[in-house]
């Protein structure tokens, strides 16, 4: 591990050790935060005993969804549109200001339109993620080479097979900044829904365990979310950096 | 005989509001098997013949048949291209850049192990096969881009300005490798360049282009032998046709120079 990998762990576990002796100490009382050492043996506990399987196995099925949906949605749209100036011209503007739209404001249109079960979550999901994979796809496609999509008419590729064998490829990098970007935002999307209106899923559990002044139960909760989403994005950190290794000069 | 290809009052206009007459009229007839070379001054519409020519491209007027049938916007199979920027793909290594174009033909891949290995020897690239075109150098990364070309087995190879970006010792060398590749392929050859020398060592016949809109001022036969090789540079000839050639263009050039 590299100086900075060393420094940035002993920042962390110092923090992490802070936190464990103000608690400790009475600083901060247990009805605020419990010690970090309480919330593993509590997330220990919970994980063991089964009763949240159903919640943890919910979210990661409705994020798994909203982030597949959105990387199929996302990269066929911008390739549609990336090959469409006149479209793209109309569009673009309003990607701009996707991001303003706090998507949450549309959760009661949601749950008309989808119900109560999992979709409004999904959707919500979704919403977020799409518009990173279509903007990173669209940057992508902006950078191939002429000359490559030249080589593939030579080679006789049609639009789909140029697309699918030329741009794509050389675009995969970009795409995979969307892809990562997707991930993020379908953990944000569904478990922050989950705390709206849901009746199970993790961040349903936290809500509720809140509610109840479970503070045992919600920071394992909490713990494990952000065990779990430090754990997803360094793999792909470490995927990306594979990928990259061999389109960057020896 | 017929000629390889012909091309009969070839003409590019690049619409707009104020039209560009890029090219034409060219009318020029190639023999199978021909080393046929263009060179003229910069902006004179050299590569937009080669678009055409390949089928990148329609002709504003004019028509191109290469074998018998007539070139439009599509790409014939039996021709090849070679560009002068890095057209290798990155993604890929140098086995499957090679291999690119018989997998999309659906070569059965024994085949295209056995083709692909034989490019490979061919253009000297045995120790990068499994490489990525990152780690080559310009020289090596055109070598792909020829091999995979070569796999496909082109009776008509265009190559546009192909060594523009190397240096002059690796430009001779990958000369020799293209006159090489020539002999045994059988291939008519059009090679794009603004390398006077290149020209007149590599063609049995050298096109000198007008500048913008690009016409030919002059063909000019160099009656080289089949095996030559780029030795024939340091030739008493070779130092005549090339002044030839220069004198041709280098009026043309100061033309282009003003408009640019």
């Amino acid at each position: 591990m590299s100086a900075a990998g060393w420094t940035r762990l002993g920042v962390v576990l110092g923090l992490v050790l802070l936190l464990e002796a103000l608690c400790r100490a009475g600083v901060i009382p247990n009805f605020t935060v419990i010690p970090p050492s309480a919330m593993a043996q509590s997330l220990w506990k919970v994980l063991a005993s089964g009763k949240f399987t159903p919640d943890i196995i919910a979210t990661l099925t409705n994020v798994g969804i909203a982030i597949a949906a959105s990387m199929v949605v996302g990269v066929a749209l911008g390739t549609l549109l990336q090959s469409w100036p006149a479209a793209r011209r109309v569009l673009d503007p309003l990607f701009a200001t996707y991001y303003a739209v706090p998507m949450y404001a549309f959760y009661p249109l949601l749950i008309v339109l989808f119900g109560l079960g999992d979709l409004p979550q999904v959707a919500i999901g979704f919403l977020l993620a799409v518009m990173a994979v279509i903007i990173n796809t669209l940057n992508g496609l902006d950078r191939v080479p002429p000359v490559l999509v030249k080589a593939a008419r030579v080679h006789g590729l049609g639009f789909l097979k140029t697309a699918h064998r030329v741009r794509l490829p050389y675009a995969a990098p970009y795409i995979f900044t969307g892809f990562k970007l997707a991930v993020a935002y379908s953990f944000i999307g569904v478990i922050g829904a989950e705390f709206i209106t849901s009746s199970r899923g993790i961040g349903y559990e936290i809500s509720f365990a809140y509610n109840n002044f479970d503070n045992a139960v919600m920071y394992a909760m909490i713990l494990f979310i952000l065990a779990l989403v430090v754990t997803v994005n360094m793999s792909l950190h470490a995927w990306e950096k594979r990928l990259l290794a061999r389109r960057r000069r020896a | 005989m017929k000629p390889h290809v012909a091309l009969r009052g070839v003409t590019r206009v690049y619409p707009g509001k104020t039209p560009v007459h890029a090219l034409g009229p060219i009318d020029l007839a190639l023999e199978r098997g021909e080393f046929f070379a263009v060179v003229g001054p910069s902006g004179c519409g050299k590569s937009t013949l080669l678009d055409v020519m390949a089928g990148l491209a329609s002709p504003t007027a004019g028509e191109i048949v290469f074998e018998d049938r007539p070139v439009n916007g599509d790409v014939p199979p039996g021709i090849g291209v070679v560009f002068q920027e890095d057209a290798s793909f990155p993604w890929l290594t140098v086995h499957d850049n090679i291999a690119f174009g018989l997998r999309h033909a659906r070569a059965a891949e024994a085949e295209v192990a056995r083709q692909v290995g034989y490019a490979i020897e061919f253009m000297g690239l045995k120790d990068f096969a499994r490489a990525y075109p990152a780690q080559l150098s310009g020289g090596m990364r055109q070598r792909v881009c020829i091999a995979r070309t070569l796999v496909l087995k082109p009776r008509l190879i265009l190559l546009d300005e192909p060594f523009g970006a190397l240096d002059q010792q690796t430009r001779l060398l990958m000369g020799d490798e293209l006159l090489r590749l020539w002999r045994e392929t059988g291939a008519t050859i059009l090679l794009i360049t603004h390398a006077l020398d290149e020209a007149t060592m590599l063609a049995d016949r050298v096109g000198v282009m007008s500048a913008r809109p690009g016409r030919f001022l002059d063909v000019i036969a160099t009656d080289w032998p089949r095996t030559r090789d780029s030795t024939i540079v340091a030739s008493e000839s070779f130092g005549r046709l090339t002044s030839r050639i220069w004198t041709l263009l280098r009026g043309e050039s100061i033309r282009a120079l003003g408009r640019a």
